[in-house]
């Protein structure tokens, strides 16, 4: 086990570290520069070459890297090119919108998707399934931005219980900011709700067909209580799984649904920063969101072989 | 052979019948905007700007007064092009990739997996976000910024179900006959991993379809006059005040052409192997 | 039939909300006594200081209400006094003696003086400065600070546009205890200090009760709101969350605003010459009668229609026609694709040509190149777009030279020179000795009737010579809630001088 451990680790932190290589190459071929934007039409030769080197994109390939790994490592986000301002500030600020707006996404997903899933399951081949099926389908179907385009026209610009573009922030009394995310949420919700729900009906269809399942069903338990103590249980495993992963895309789900709704989160600063090239926050939000799917990967990774002595052995995909 | 009960099993089947149909429409959409439109997209006139469904204008007009159906239709040329292209990225490289990991094993095998690894580290809309700023406005950027992670999806894919066919007797009986490997991986499991391949093939048609559309609408995909559906959306979101009916058509004509795929993918895994489950996710 | 009934639906649907929550929205905001403004723009400031960066959304947030220069520019355009209460100018224009004004205090409490005037001009010429208009300062030869409050300047040229330029954000004067600061934490002797930030969201600015003008201020907060997207601005208007767009970036909602009794719609006027830039040093641009050629096959007005909604004035050359040394040339080659048709023949294309036409991110850049696109088609010339982002746009058309067309607005004011950089060092690759020298004329004359003929003169052989072609000037549409006044109508710089703003 430790050295299945060991080997994993080593193996996450390889990808780690390939992963910022190629995000950090990626960006410098970017066309343009943070100096070329803020001087936009204007500035001569010498006032843009100072301003490179004021901003820091003036040093070396290697040298830039390093100081930007080591700052990471250390917990030194450094300077926004763009703000001249901490980029931990930053990022905090935007966190509290975009972290419980993916949490918010991750509850409501889930709420949707575990009782349809199992609806689906112990109706097999009956309406219910078709009808939690068809949601699915027309779940993984709708794209996240268009949902959301809709709630805003039904929501804020019919109806107005909304206002668009406004998050009134955690100072206060926290519901009306949670008012605020909650239509983006369920715009993101909805078609990981989809997934999920196939996913739960399959973990369910599986293991109902297990033998200590029949066997429990033989004794005269009822079909409700051998739902409830012995499926329940072991298909929350695979679902549980799925809801890890999928915190991953939800964060970059939230991309496109901030920019519906003009929610100032961590999606619409990363937008916001390829766009003025603020390479230093592109690269830190996307290295903090890849060693998010890395360390949720390896944590499934490590329970799988808890759970599965087999996996230890070999490569388990 | 069996050929006549798939063909009997599949016209039982309403998802492959649903979702054949579906895509069916979308291609042809596509293939016949190549030779005619109803209207001209280079057809503006304020004066019938953002107007409702009328005779000469099945589906309105948007914000230059350009004909909605017109621009759909090249929508749909746009995603199907951009869709068929990353998606043969994918198979072109991935499914070489995979199939020798699982042939060659060993260092190539690991190696083929840390870059696997790599691209899922991070999320498809985020690194074609990526690749696609990088670009710029190009009309390769989308299939390429998709077909990145195309690449990653099929060579899971062909790896793990070329190790599962591996195990087969018939690959076992030709390699103890003193097949070399390479004639193996091509004439025997190959062959037989292409079930799950052309599955997630139609999986990733959609995903390419619905990534497209979000890069189009963050600014990041097509340009007219080769219309995008996730531009139209941007559009008609930037005017939902004046035109509520505006999102409705780029956004239904995404559901619809992705719904299609899927319905298509489920229905064609339920008659090649009921036991398969394709990688989900965008 | 469903679109049609939404369409039609939601205009009966939002009158009656409006009739619902117009009362409600009345009532809140008469019972108590407003004392903020919230103001919302479409870009946001990179930082906050005016004198180290060229973005003009640096200058409509902080300048005039955090900084001030030695003069100012005001709503019509002329010269007024700021910091320097008055000032004389020697008989050869060499000269300039400054009397600052007394009792001044930057936010942070220490003094103006005239060592602060040196400071700040001599900070923007340093070696390794950062500042956007190394221009503004060229003809500076020396600063003599003989007492607290004088401050000489001996140049070494006239510099006629001199005054106008020290009421620019660029030459705001800011203090050596404070300067390094002023990107993130601005210390200015303006009506408004610096209170908070939040990136990509809102910048935070309160009453400076020291202000040396302090009485004429009445307001005690300032928000800046940054909305990029046209539909959040409007929602944000309408929602009252905004009280004032100095320039709202959806034409298209001028009409259902105007007809709101709450709020104020003034069309003004900005100093953007938006144009379609050609790459002279490319084929078929090279060739005078290609781009006669284009300019016959433009229809502005259409473009205007289509792109603005109707708003904006069509120009010929490069300059703004509410300045009094304009000349309408939008005549010299009017719309005409017949004749377009024959100069492409003349020119040896009669089966056309194809090109690519570049378009920066604003909506007027994008609709208008679409429209351009469908003109253009009409004359056998095809046109791909290609939609870039500012940086690509920077990089690839503005520095690189590496483009067919494109469009943009130039929002700088009396930015005609730009067309005297020459063709190695200005992105339109246009060249012309006799326009050059006018330009040379023009920095060193000072008598107005002379300038505004040297003006009339350039715009003549811009629009000649298709140096460009001039398609529209920008508008400024100016969105408020009724009850506010003492807002700026026109732009003759790109700021948002709230120093007068109140509620009635």
């Amino acid at each position: 086990m430790i050295a299945f451990l060991v080997r994993r680790s080593v193996a996450a932190l390889i990808t780690l570290t390939a992963a910022s290589i190629v995000v950090f190459l990626l960006l410098t071929v970017l066309p343009g520069d943070a100096a070329q934007l803020q001087m936009g039409t204007e500035g001569d030769a010498a006032a843009l070459a100072a301003l490179r080197e004021q901003l820091g994109l003036a040093g070396s390939l290697v040298g830039r890297y390093l100081n930007w790994v080591g700052g990471l490592l250390t917990g030194n986000l450094g300077l926004s090119a763009t703000y001249a301002t901490p980029i931990a500030g930053m990022l905090a600020d935007r966190l509290q919108i975009t972290v419980p707006l993916a949490g918010m996404a991750v509850i409501l997903s889930t709420l949707i998707a575990l009782p349809l899933g199992m609806l689906a399951a112990t109706q097999q081949n009956r309406p219910g399934d078709y009808g939690v099926m068809a949601f699915t389908q027309i779940g993984l179907a709708i794209p996240s931005f268009w949902l959301a385009i809709l709630f805003v026209l039904l929501f804020s610009i019919q109806l107005q219980w909304f206002d668009m573009g406004s998050f009134p922030g955690w100072a206060g009394s926290p519901m009306p900011a949670l008012g605020s995310l909650f239509l983006p949420a369920l715009a993101l919700a909805l078609s990981e709700a989809a997934i999920l729900a196939r996913v739960t009906r399959g973990a369910v269809l599986d293991t109902l067909r297990e033998d200590y399942v029949r066997t429990a069903r033989a004794k005269g338990l009822s079909p409700g209580a051998v739902l409830r103590q012995h499926v329940l249980r072991n298909a929350l495993i695979p679902v549980t799984t799925i809801v890890g992963l999928q915190v991953g895309f939800l964060l970059a789900g939230t991309v496109v649904v901030e920019a519906v709704f003009t929610l100032p989160g961590l999606g619409q600063l990363l937008l916001l920063s390829i766009n003025n090239r603020d390479l230093l926050v592109v690269q830190t939000i996307v290295m903090l969101g890849a060693g998010f799917v890395i360390l949720i990967n390896l944590v499934v990774d490590i329970l799988y072989a808890l759970i599965d002595p087999r996996i230890r052995r070999g490569s388990h995909r | 052979m069996t050929r006549p009960s798939h063909f009997r099993r599949a016209l039982q089947q309403r998802n492959l019948m649903i979702g054949g149909a579906l895509t069916l429409a979308t291609l042809m959409m596509a293939l016949v905007s190549l030779t005619w439109t109803p209207h001209s997209p280079l057809d503006l006139s304020p004066a019938r700007r953002l107007a409702g469904p009328s005779a000469a204008y099945w589906l309105g007009t948007d914000h230059q007064g350009r004909d909605t159906l017109t621009l759909i239709m090249i929508g749909a040329r746009n995603s199907v092009s951009v869709g068929l292209a990353a998606v043969a990225i994918g198979l072109g490289v991935g499914v070489p990739l995979g199939l020798s990991a699982a042939t060659i094993r060993g260092w190539w095998d690991e190696a083929a997996g840390r870059i696997v690894d790599v691209v899922f580290a991070f999320p498809a809309v985020l690194s074609a976000m990526l690749v696609a700023a990088i670009l710029g406005g190009g009309a390769l950027t989308p299939v390429l910024a998709i077909g990145v992670f195309n690449i990653a999806v099929f060579a899971r894919v062909s790896r793990a179900a070329a190790i599962q066919v591996s195990g087969r007797e018939y690959v076992r009986a030709a390699i103890a006959l003193g097949r070399t490997r390479t004639d193996v991986a091509l004439r025997h499991v190959l062959p037989n991993i292409a079930g799950p391949v052309v599955v997630q093939a139609t999986v990733q048609f959609a995903v390419a379809i619905l990534a497209e559309a979000a890069l189009s609408y963050l600014g990041l995909g097509a340009q007219a006059p080769n219309q995008s559906w996730g531009r139209m959306l941007k559009d008609a979101q930037s005017l939902l005040f004046l035109a509520p009916g505006q999102p409705l058509a780029p956004g239904l004509a995404i559901a619809l052409a992705v719904l299609g795929l899927n319905l298509l993918g489920d229905g064609l895994r339920d008659l090649l192997d009921p036991r398969l489950r394709p990688l989900r996710g965008a | 039939m469903p679109l049609n009934l939404c369409g039609r639906g939601i205009v009966v649907c939002a009158a009656a909300l409006a009739a619902l929550l117009g009362p409600l929205a009345a009532a809140s905001g008469g019972a108590e006594e407003r004392t903020g403004v919230v103001i919302g723009v479409t870009l946001e400031p990179p930082h906050l200081d005016p004198t180290t960066g060229a973005a003009a959304a640096i200058d409509e947030v902080v300048f005039l209400n955090v900084f001030e220069g030695l003069t100012r520019i005001t709503e019509d355009g002329s010269i007024a006094p700021a910091l320097a209460e008055d000032w004389t100018v020697s008989d050869d224009g060499l000269e300039y003696t400054f009397r600052l004004r007394q009792g001044v205090t930057f936010h942070d409490g220490t003094t103006f003086d005239s060592s602060d005037v040196r400071f700040s001009f001599e900070r923007a010429v340093a070696d390794g400065s950062v500042n956007a208009q190394p221009g503004y300062f060229a003809a500076i030869e020396s600063i003599e600070t003989p007492t607290d409050d004088s401050v000489i300047l001996r140049l070494s040229r006239p510099d006629g546009p001199l005054l106008f330029h020290m009421g620019n954000g660029d030459m705001a004067i800011v203090a050596p205890e404070s300067a390094d600061t002023n990107r993130t934490q601005p210390v200015g002797t303006g009506p408004f200090r610096f209170v908070d930030r939040v990136e990509g969201d809102r910048i935070t600015l309160a009453r400076y009760p020291e202000y040396w003008d302090a009485s004429a201020t009445d307001l005690q907060t300032l928000i800046f709101r940054v909305m990029t997207d046209p539909a959040a601005q409007v929602a944000g208007l309408l929602s009252g969350e905004v009280d004032l767009f100095p320039n709202l970036a959806a034409p298209e909602a001028l009409q259902r605003l105007e007809a709101d009794e709450g709020f104020e719609v003034v069309i003004g006027t900005t100093e953007g010459e938006t144009l379609l830039a050609l790459n002279l040093r490319r084929p078929p641009f090279d060739d005078i009668r290609v781009r006669q050629a284009i300019v016959h096959a433009l229809d502005r007005r259409a473009i205007i229609d289509g792109a603005m909604f109707g708003l904006g004035v069509p120009i010929g050359s490069h300059f703004a026609p509410h300045h009094p040394a304009y000349i309408d040339l939008t005549g010299l080659y009017p719309y005409d694709p017949e004749r377009a048709r024959a100069l492409l023949v003349e020119a040896g294309l009669p089966e056309g040509f194809r090109a690519t036409l570049m378009l920066p991110p604003p909506s007027y850049a994008r609709r208008s190149g679409e429209i351009v696109q469908a003109q253009l088609a009409q004359v056998g010339i095809t046109v791909d777009l290609e939609p870039v982002e500012w940086a690509q746009w920077l990089e690839q058309a503005f520095r690189g030279f590496d483009y067919d067309m494109t469009i943009v607005s130039h929002t700088e004011p009396l930015d005609i020179d730009i067309f005297s950089r020459g063709s190695s060092d200005y992105y339109f690759g246009y060249d012309n000795p006799t326009f050059n020298s006018i330009i040379a004329d023009l920095s060193e004359t000072v008598d107005p009737q002379s300038r505004a003929s040297l003006y009339g003169a350039a715009q003549e052989i811009l629009a000649q010579d298709v140096a460009a072609v001039w398609l529209f000037q920008l508008p400024k549409a100016g969105v408020r809630r009724t009850d506010l006044i003492g807002v700026w109508e026109n732009a003759p710089i790109q700021v948002n001088d709230m120093t007068r703003a109140r509620w009635q």
